[in-house]
């Protein structure tokens, strides 16, 4: 297995979202030998108010949080105050970016990013 | 480098600074331990005729959700599994940020409430408890004769 991270959040990232004045979501990055799942938690994002971008080497994740509230409401406390989710990620050049393919089930993410038939694992046969 | 004496950990110690600077201002966590940062995030608002508890709580089934109304105090409990791998499979875990595990939260309702009227809903991972206030309690207009 490869030492370095694969999927890399980018060390500018914090202040991407600072400016931009996103949530940075919370995520789960698991590498096996055929690719990349990462999982993203996206609480109140549906599939039309989604936006994953892939350019070159970068993923966006975007994502709007859509709650209906009813009239007259008035905030008591608050923990979710920006409805806005956002994270960069640099992938890395193994990583095959046409295959990916995405789920989102109940404000979870799920992006499968396979790893190009060449990078994928081999077992060499040893002669002698 | 004009911008060498920039420790390279810049945004983590801010980071740090934001956290004590919170701390320092809004006081510590709640006795029921997750205050802020806890999971699910929990935002509580009210209008004349309810009380309504939003908790960002994704990826559950929503008969899983437990929603439990006692004595003035609603809370919201379950358990949300790991997307990790179990040992033993060939993965490696690069990143792992998201919560797992039971989890309880608990907010404590003004008495004017009806703790016959509560509904809830489980949409797109948020969880939205409604319970009302009680008829007699609603602000009304009494029409002078």
């Amino acid at each position: 297995m490869n030492e370095h991270t694969n999927v890399t959040p980018r060390n500018s990232e914090r202040r991407e979202a600072a400016t931009a004045t996103a949530l940075l979501p919370p995520v789960d990055v698991i590498e096996d030998g055929a690719g990349i799942t990462l999982y993203a938690d996206l609480p109140g994002v549906s599939r039309d108010k989604l936006d994953l971008q892939i350019d070159t080497d970068t993923l966006t994740i975007e994502g709007v949080a859509e709650v209906e509230l009813p009239e007259g409401l008035e905030a008591k406390h608050a923990e979710i105050t920006v409805p806005h989710y956002r994270r960069v990620f640099t992938l890395s050049r193994e990583l095959d970016t046409e295959k990916v393919t995405a789920e989102l089930h109940q404000g979870v993410l799920k992006l499968r990013i396979p790893k190009a038939e060449h990078a994928q694992p081999r077992k060499i046969e040893v002669r002698g | 480098m004009a911008f060498s004496f920039l420790s390279r950990d810049m945004f983590g110690d801010l980071e740090r600074l934001h956290r004590e600077l919170q701390q320092a201002f809004e006081g510590g966590p709640s006795i029921r331990g997750a205050g802020r940062g806890g999971f699910p995030a929990v935002n509580v608002g009210s209008t004349p005729q309810s009380i309504e508890l939003y908790a960002y709580v994704p990826g559950l089934e929503p008969s899983s959700i437990e929603v439990d109304l006692e004595r003035g105090t609603l809370s919201i409990s379950g358990e949300r599994a790991s997307a990790l791998p179990s040992d033993g499979e060939k993965s490696v875990v690069h990143i792992s940020e998201r919560f797992s595990g039971r989890f309880r939260r608990a907010v404590s309702l003004p008495d004017d409430i009806d703790p016959e009227s509560v509904s809830a809903d489980y949409k797109n991972g948020v969880l939205h408890v409604c319970v009302k206030r009680r008829a007699e309690a609603l602000p009304r207009r009494i029409a002078v004769q």
